[in-house]
């Protein structure tokens, strides 16, 4: 985490945070969609990119007055423009992190990770997934538990980018790739991959 | 890629204001959020059916819009499922007082949205009901993973729930048809080539030139097994033998055959394949008393084909029968 100075989040940190994650799924598109390619339908990148574009153009129109409006802004204009699983799956993430944001006006890092907790818990609802399914839960699952202890955004990161990489000798067993049983070995699943890039921009917007 | 498209950005909206223009006697395209309803929707006192998924598969699902069949269908972008606000909206505009009903294909990212969707719905007080389908014997269903895909079956209930809704069934009368259908139904494809997503700019999979690929689903998505390929007569035994095992059908049955192209494989190649197939279909015992053939759910120009075998009674029959007017879809009328 970039100090003391960071620890508490308003909604202009949250924003740059936001800012910061659409430029990241851009520079990463068309690794997302490579990674989709290999064991699902090649769109992922292109589907995220699309829905955090809109994100950032909705955030550059208006200004939610609290945390809560914030996510919920990001998880409804996600809904509404990326389609597929990933649509619901984060927008569902965002909805839940901002009903836990309650009426703050700024999180501290506690509150940060109830938040970040809250989304977790509504992307295994939505998506009826466990940890070790090769999915997104496999990437936030470690980085929550490291903030739930109080550790830091970077380590949460770390975490996060670890739990990626370690889908890649799963069996998938939900969505798409699933299909393919064992073929589906070898691979890092795409929505752990941009689950890492959402933890690792909180990190670095700091 | 070579594609008859402007931009890879607008080649969904830019298609449904052809379909619009080309289909002005029979539909209506609304966009943002985009979708497709009936001309004359709603419809006073008659159950609604909407159907959605990915872009691609044309003429599915926009292409089945119209009298006797859907009332409206949402287009997601490109081999990506619609979204939520698509759907209550095209919801609220079917609904004639009589609840709308949601086929739905078993996709992660379709059930997920239609999910959503239906809860939107109901939140304005829109009674909903949704049936999934899936046919596919390609996927193995079982816990470990996401189940069997909605494939060619969702043609057919889409048909045969709009011939029962057009003749004043009820909603919960056109929901358990639809699920008898999906019941009764089995289905199995194969791709010669892979397919091309506009804003992916490459094939989905890659195929050597005599290879195809066993027991795919209709987004590019890989299948079961790669394998060398094969006459048309052998690729309709391998592509009946799973669906005859997995109902199962008896001798006796009687049957609606839909052989169904990818896209890209032409009605000469159908033709061989459906006579192959109906000729496996009565060494079965099965009479095969309707048939479709030809391009009804593609992936876009993907070669190959699939087969779906329907086991029918007389209330499916009759619906089947029933008169249809819609862009892709027309008899009796």
């Amino acid at each position: 985490m970039g100090g003391e100075g960071a620890a508490r989040r308003d909604n202009a940190a949250l924003v740059a945070w936001m800012r910061r994650l659409a430029g990241t799924i851009r520079e990463h598109e068309a690794e997302l969609t490579g990674l989709d390619a290999a064991i699902g339908d090649g769109d992922h990148g292109a589907n995220l990119a699309r829905g955090f574009n809109k994100v950032e153009q909705k955030l550059e129109a208006e200004a939610p007055g609290t945390p809560a409006a914030l996510f919920r802004l990001v998880g409804m204009t996600l809904i509404g423009t990326v389609g597929g699983a990933s649509g619901p799956l984060y927008g569902t993430f965002f909805l839940e992190a901002g009903k836990a944001a309650g009426a703050e006006a700024e999180l501290d890092a506690a509150a940060l990770a109830r938040c970040l907790a809250a989304g977790l818990a509504g992307v295994r609802m939505r998506g009826k997934a466990e940890a070790g399914e090769k999915t997104m839960v496999d990437a936030l699952t470690p980085a929550i538990e490291v903030l739930g202890r109080g550790g830091s955004l970077a380590e949460a990161s770390a975490a996060a980018r670890a739990g990626a990489e370690a889908t890649a000798p799963l069996i998938a067993r939900k969505g798409r790739a699933s299909y393919l049983g064992e073929r589906a070995i070898g691979h890092v699943d795409p929505g752990a991959a941009s689950s890492a890039l959402l933890i690792g921009s909180l990190a670095e917007a700091g | 890629m070579k594609k008859l498209i402007n931009s890879a950005e607008n080649v969904v909206a830019e298609a449904l204001a052809g379909m619009a223009a080309a289909h002005h006697d029979l539909i209506r395209v609304h966009f943002e959020p985009n979708y497709i309803v009936r001309a004359d929707a709603p419809v006073r006192g008659k159950v609604g059916l909407v159907s959605g998924g990915g872009s691609g598969h044309e003429p599915m699902h926009g292409g089945f819009v119209g009298r006797g069949m859907l009332d409206a269908a949402c287009p997601g972008a490109i081999f990506t499922s619609p979204t939520p606000d698509q759907m209550r909206e095209a919801t609220k505009a079917v609904n004639g007082g009589a609840g709308v009903l949601h086929i739905v294909k078993n996709y992660t990212g379709d059930v997920m949205n239609f999910e959503m969707a239906a809860e939107l719905a109901k939140e304005e007080g829109i009674e909903v009901r949704q049936v999934v389908i899936d046919d596919d014997v390609a996927v193995k269903d079982s816990l470990y993973t996401a189940g069997r895909r909605g494939v060619g079956a969702t043609v057919l209930a889409e048909k045969i729930c709009g011939g029962a809704a057009e003749a004043g069934a009820d909603l919960e009368g056109v929901a358990v048809l639809c699920g008898a259908v999906n019941g009764a139904a089995r289905s199995m494809g194969l791709a010669l080539t892979p397919c091309t997503v506009p804003h992916a700019g490459k094939p989905s999979f890659a195929l050597a030139e005599d290879e195809m690929e066993f027991g795919i689903g209709i987004h590019g998505e890989p299948g079961r097994k790669r394998m060398k390929i094969e006459k048309a007569d052998r690729v309709a035994e391998m592509l009946m033998e799973p669906i005859l095992e997995d109902l199962p059908f008896r001798r006796g049955d009687e049957v609606l055959l839909f052989v169904n192209g990818m896209g890209a494989t032409p009605l000469i190649e159908l033709y061989i394949v459906y006579r192959a197939a109906q000729a496996i279909a009565e060494k079965h015992g099965l009479t095969v008393s309707r048939r479709l053939v030809g391009p009804f759910m593609t992936s876009l120009e993907m070669a190959g084909v699939s087969i779906t075998l329907l086991r029918l009674d007389d209330q499916t029959r009759k619906a089947w029968d029933a008169p249809v007017v819609t862009p892709a879809m027309r008899w009796g009328a």
